[in-house]
């Protein structure tokens, strides 16, 4: 184990890994907002909007994260869309986790008790009314700590997206094993901050489930 | 440089050839994790202290980090210290691995969930510790826990496409190889899209006939 090429090039990859932490929270945000979509068309009256959610869960759920960032990146400018780099590791992520999302999030939904809904109607609140003031609340409840593990995986999956060569902690990684032939210690350097950023996250998350956890 | 489907066609047997090795390495790899993961999951919960907590790093590091670095570090890592795995065994053993400790949470849980009684009663019979974990704990906790296994296994195939960047001619390889003759990224990637889609439904078919098996036999 070579400590001192670890002290030498450590401040690269914290570098790196500021990278990785705003492909996670980008990618997670974006994220969030096609689940949100997704599981308000999973859940629709209409049955060709609903047809529209499950074919973007099917799909995105169906093929490799890795070949939709190609199509994407690769693929993208065949048809006109132009993306450099970390726009494509974005919204590609993004786009992939949400479909996950929107399985957490409409599980979340539908496990709320009907009789909230059947007694939020009669009281005679409308459709939209009952959805915002009676069902979201108590699902954001129980969507907390299963979208914690969505973002979990998310950090994770960030390191895809060095595949499209940005200079992001695993690519910084498998850069410095290329020219210093050293694996275990850019493994570790690298595995350590990975389980820091997911230890943090995980912790946070946790505060916010026992926050919103009824009393 | 609109799209043109048409130069698919020409390179269907080179793709169907890598689907058949993304299948290879899926397999390969399911087998490792599911065995590795009983295997880590009694560690976890009958071994002794000092050959546990090793376990326990162990895990926690593959949980933490992510695929794609634990595979250039099978890959790469074991060349360094003078063992040199072809890329396609390097692919096997680390997606099998990262599935096996994600596989023994599942198992240790169904471990758990089978009734105490049933420990008791066959030592009481007079099977060893060995033996009961062997014929009786574990086949019942593997039974409840076929459907969370299950997704783990349609995760694997998914990033089974990982092991292309260690270069590995599975089937996302071949698009890309193909690509390079076609520059037809977007026609070439969709149609390996195409067949991990495909692929997928396969296997989540076969599932769902394991899990109505599983039931009946219940």
């Amino acid at each position: 184990m070579d400590f001192d090429l670890i002290l030498r090039i450590y401040p690269f990859f914290l570098e790196a890994a500021l990278v990785t932490i705003q492909l996670a929270v980008y990618s997670t945000i974006l994220g969030l907002l096609c689940g949100a979509l997704g599981a308000y068309a999973r859940l629709h009256r209409l049955a060709g909007v609903r047809f529209a959610g499950a074919t973007y869960v099917s799909v995105i759920r169906g093929t490799p994260a890795l070949i939709q960032l190609f199509i994407l990146y690769f693929g993208g400018p065949q048809v006109g869309i132009q993306l450099d780099a970390f726009e494509a590791g974005v919204i590609g992520l993004g786009i992939n986790i949400g479909a996950y999302m929107t399985e957490t999030m409409r599980g979340a939904i539908i496990a709320v008790d009907k009789g909230q809904t059947e007694a939020s109607r009669t009281l005679g609140m409308s459709r939209a009314q009952t959805m915002l003031k009676v069902t979201l609340p108590q699902a954001m409840r129980l969507m907390i700590r299963p979208l914690g593990v969505n973002i979990n995986a998310q950090i994770k999956g960030t390191a895809l997206v060095a595949a499209i060569s940005v200079v992001e902690l695993t690519y910084t990684a498998q850069r410095y094993i290329g020219s210093t032939y050293k694996p275990f210690e850019m493994f570790l350097l690298a595995g350590v901050i990975y389980m820091v950023i997911i230890y943090v996250t995980g912790q946070g998350i946790s505060y916010l489930d026992k926050r919103a956890a009824l009393k | 440089m609109g799209l043109d489907f048409s130069v698919v066609p020409s390179y269907l047997d080179n793709l169907f050839f890598g689907a058949l090795w993304t299948i290879g390495i899926t397999l390969g790899a399911a087998a490792i994790s599911f065995f590795g993961g009983i295997g880590l999951a009694v560690i976890a919960l009958y071994a002794p202290a000092l050959i546990r907590w090793p376990f326990r790093v162990f895990a926690f590091m593959f949980m933490g980090t992510p695929l794609l670095l634990q595979l250039f570090l099978i890959y790469f890592g074991l060349i360094q210290i003078g063992i040199d795995l072809p890329a396609f065994v390097a692919g096997v053993i680390g997606l099998g691995l990262h599935y096996a400790v994600y596989n023994s949470d599942i198992i240790q849980a169904g471990i758990l969930a089978v009734d105490k009684g049933q420990y008791e009663g066959s030592r009481t019979l007079g099977l060893s510790q060995g033996q009961t974990i062997r014929k009786i704990v574990v086949p019942q906790a593997v039974r409840t826990v076929i459907p969370p296994i299950g997704n783990n296994l349609i995760a694997l195939l998914k990033d089974s496409a990982l092991v292309s960047v260690i270069g590995v001619a599975e089937l996302t390889l071949t698009s890309q190889l193909a690509i390079s003759k076609t520059f037809r990224p977007f026609e070439f990637y969709v149609a390996a899209a195409g067949f991990y889609y495909v692929i997928n439904l396969g296997l989540e078919a076969g599932l769902r006939h394991i899990e109505r098996r599983i039931q009946i036999a219940r």
